[in-house]
């Protein structure tokens, strides 16, 4: 009952990492319909950039000069992509964003190396007894963190003018650009905001239990796709209910792996894709993803 | 509405015949003498290598030929269709282990025991080849289904799970160390260094590697082949159609779901013929060999070659294999390289392959979306800019609604 209750707690704080990274998946196919694969890149360099400062200016503006790096240099993709190749197609930039991220994880993983980067966070390998369940500090801040930023991006995406402009963007773009939005700007800062998530999500995914940043750390964040699709890739809503359920699927198949020895050791590393596969066998764009329709 | 910016009629980009029908018959047949030349002379010149060159560029070209068999097939699958696929690398992976498998005695006993079938090795070759295609149409249901980056991260699934079944069906695939690739025979003609007839052909010995070279270049010319025919006949006009729009192909009497599970599995069978070629040079599977990376590769070498076009992906194949090779042959003599195992700061040839065509795929995107195949067959066009703007990006979606879509939605004109 103890394990359950801990794995349980560790699958949401493995999910609400995930849903930062998911949300930034969400925010860029809804206002420029690109799948970025460079996502993960863009994490790993806001972890570095955090890694690499806390030592001098502390730990907290350590992260903010990290995330806003990220998102600068997300930024800088969204305009390449827009100034570059004007016209393309939507395909093509998805494949863009592929060779940004070879360009990226190649010099990030170079300078990297086979190091584990300290994130310097104040959590360290604290844990916390809550009755029985034995919690780390660095997972309930993950969850708070989590909570506070999620709710003030749907806060923004449902009160802000750029929410209400991002929405109307991806509901009719034609409509909107007539309507005197600027789709270039909202495209640069839902990029930039995605950029900004990936960074924060870097730094739990890189503290305690972690050993900390390296240059996997990039491939976890591959888990996050399964959790966007699963929800639904137009979904900001689905890519929070994607997240947690992949987060809890890893966090049950790796708490129980030796019930699940059957499956093969690392089962808890391509469940999430197990889980995504079947849902989409059921719902082809996912939990709460629109449907494509056509009309004649 | 943005298919009003492509009357569909014109022949898809792959066919390589120019629209314009500039320069006439004459030109045409004179164009087409020329490049008959050419390619015998490529021919020859493939074919006399094995005497003259080292066994390191045999194996690098024996890889290069593994590549362009897979990426043509990679090609058919999202350059014709237009269907994203990151899987690629899974069914190189069935490919390869489905002909270890299939040929190799079986070995080993308790936990080291490997299972095989030790089937003749051309058997298990074609078998291989269609077991990656059943393992393409297994996954139909999933790809028949799944539409851009829905399919693209599916096949991303296939990737992680395949490896994990690598990892841990150990009695098949040798677990984390691999298996060793039992050498082609066919008919009692043995591709491998080891033959006791110690084969010379004009004073130069053949060893495995020149065999296997020859054995590579039929496999890579029947692909060509077969792939050219697929495209420019009417299953590629079919798929072609289902890529443009999906509403107007079915209208038009082509069966999707159909169309779109069979272009994932003779991609699929492409691949499987890859592997197995791949693991015949390599004579060792790994299952790290076949991660994402390798996928990416292969989606650097369509887009690099030019989607939708054969040559192109044959061009695009040879860039991205042969360039991390290269570079780590001739590590010592350029500058900012350091050669691999060496301590230092210094770029390792790997990595500058990397940089390289990572670079190499935003340029093209950004200056020669036609890719390599495109700049080959640059000219002057004196078709409005509809056709060129079709020819450009022939990786196209149904998304209507999208305004840089829209701006491309110039009426076709065709200037005189």
């Amino acid at each position: 009952m103890i394990k359950l209750a801990e794995t349980i707690l560790n699958g949401l704080a493995l999910g609400s990492v995930y849903a930062l990274i998911a949300l930034g998946f969400v925010v860029i196919f809804k206002a420029s319909g690109v799948m970025n694969f460079a996502h993960g890149s863009l994490l790993l360099f806001g972890g570095y950039v955090t890694a690499r400062l806390h030592d001098t200016i502390g730990f907290l503006p350590a992260v903010l000069v990290g995330a806003a790096l990220a998102a600068a240099l997300a930024g800088l993709v969204q305009l390449l992509a827009t100034r570059g190749l004007r016209g393309a197609e939507i395909h093509t930039l998805t494949i863009l964003t592929i060779g940004i991220d070879v360009l990226l994880s190649t010099e990030l993983n170079r300078r990297v190396g086979a190091d584990f980067l300290s994130m310097g966070d104040p959590w360290g390998a604290d844990v916390t007894q809550l009755g029985d369940i034995t919690v780390a500090d660095s997972r309930i801040a993950s969850i708070a963190v989590a909570i506070v930023v999620i709710s003030v991006f749907f806060a923004a995406f449902r009160w802000s003018r750029w929410g209400l402009s991002m929405r109307s963007a991806a509901a009719d773009p034609e409509a909107a650009s007539l309507m005197g939005i600027r789709l270039d700007r909202v495209r640069l800062i839902a990029w930039c905001v995605a950029g900004a998530l990936a960074a924060l999500a870097a730094v739990f995914l890189a503290a305690f239990p972690a050993a900390g940043l390296d240059r996997t750390t990039s491939q976890i964040a591959l888990s996050a796709f399964p959790a966007a699709i699963l929800g639904g890739m137009d979904s900001a809503v689905g890519a929070l209910v994607g997240s947690l359920v992949i987060g809890l699927t890893a966090a049950m198949a790796a708490g129980y792996q030796s019930e699940l020895s059957a499956l093969g050791s690392g089962f808890s590393d391509v469940a999430p894709y197990l889980v995504m596969v079947l849902v989409l066998l059921v719902r082809p764009t996912g939990l709460f993803g629109s449907k494509e329709l056509t009309r004649v | 509405m943005s298919d009003t910016l492509s009357p569909d009629v014109s022949p898809p980009p792959t066919t390589g015949a120019s629209p314009d029908g500039s320069g006439g018959a004459a030109g045409r047949r004179s164009q087409a003498a020329s490049r008959a030349g050419t390619v015998a002379v490529a021919v020859l010149l493939l074919l006399v290598l094995p005497f003259y060159v080292s066994s390191f560029w045999l194996q690098t070209g024996l890889f290069a030929m593994a590549a362009v068999i897979g990426a043509i097939g990679l090609n058919l699958l999202s350059g014709t269709t237009g269907q994203l696929s990151l899987g690629h690398a899974f069914f190189l992976a069935v490919g390869a282990y489905g002909y270890v498998w299939l040929a190799a005695d079986p070995s080993g006993t308790g936990s080291a025991h490997l299972y095989g079938l030790g089937l003749p090795p051309l058997l298990a070759l074609v078998l291989a080849v269609v077991l990656a295609g059943v393992a393409g149409g297994l996954f139909s249901p999933i790809s028949g289904r799944l539409r851009g980056m829905y399919l693209g991260i599916a096949t991303l699934a296939l990737v992680f799970l395949g490896h994990h079944m690598m990892l841990n069906a150990r009695d098949i695939t040798g677990g984390f160390n691999g298996r060793s690739v039992p050498a082609l025979e066919i008919f009692g003609f043995s591709f491998s260094d080891t033959s006791p007839d110690g084969l010379a052909v004009l004073g130069v010995p053949f060893g495995g590697l020149e065999r296997l070279w020859y054995f590579g270049l039929v496999l890579v010319a029947v692909a060509w082949l077969a792939a050219r025919n697929l495209v420019r006949g009417r299953p590629g006009r079919a798929l072609a159609a289902v890529r443009d729009s999906e509403v107007a192909a079915a209208v038009m009497g082509v069966p999707l779901s159909r169309y779109r599970a069979s272009a994932f599995i003779v991609s699929s069978m492409y691949a499987g013929a890859a592997g197995a070629l791949l693991a015949l040079v390599f004579k060792r599977v790994v299952p790290d060999h076949f991660g994402l990376l390798l996928s990416i590769d292969y989606l650097a070498m369509i887009v690099i070659g030019g989607l939708g076009s054969v040559g192109g992906a044959v061009a695009g194949a040879v860039f991205v294999t042969l360039i991390p090779h290269l570079l780590t042959k001739y590590a010592d003599h350029l500058p900012l390289l350091t050669a691999p195992g060496t301590a230092g700061s210094g770029v390792t040839p790997g990595d500058a392959a990397r940089y390289l065509y990572g670079a190499a795929i935003v340029l093209v995107l950004v200056f020669a979306p036609g890719g390599l195949a495109g700049l080959a067959h640059r000219r002057p066009r004196r078709t409005g800019d509809g056709a060129r703007r079709n020819r450009r990006f022939p990786l196209r979606t149904r998304t209507t609604s999208d305004p840089q879509g829209v701006e491309g939605a110039t009426p076709k004109e065709h200037t005189p």
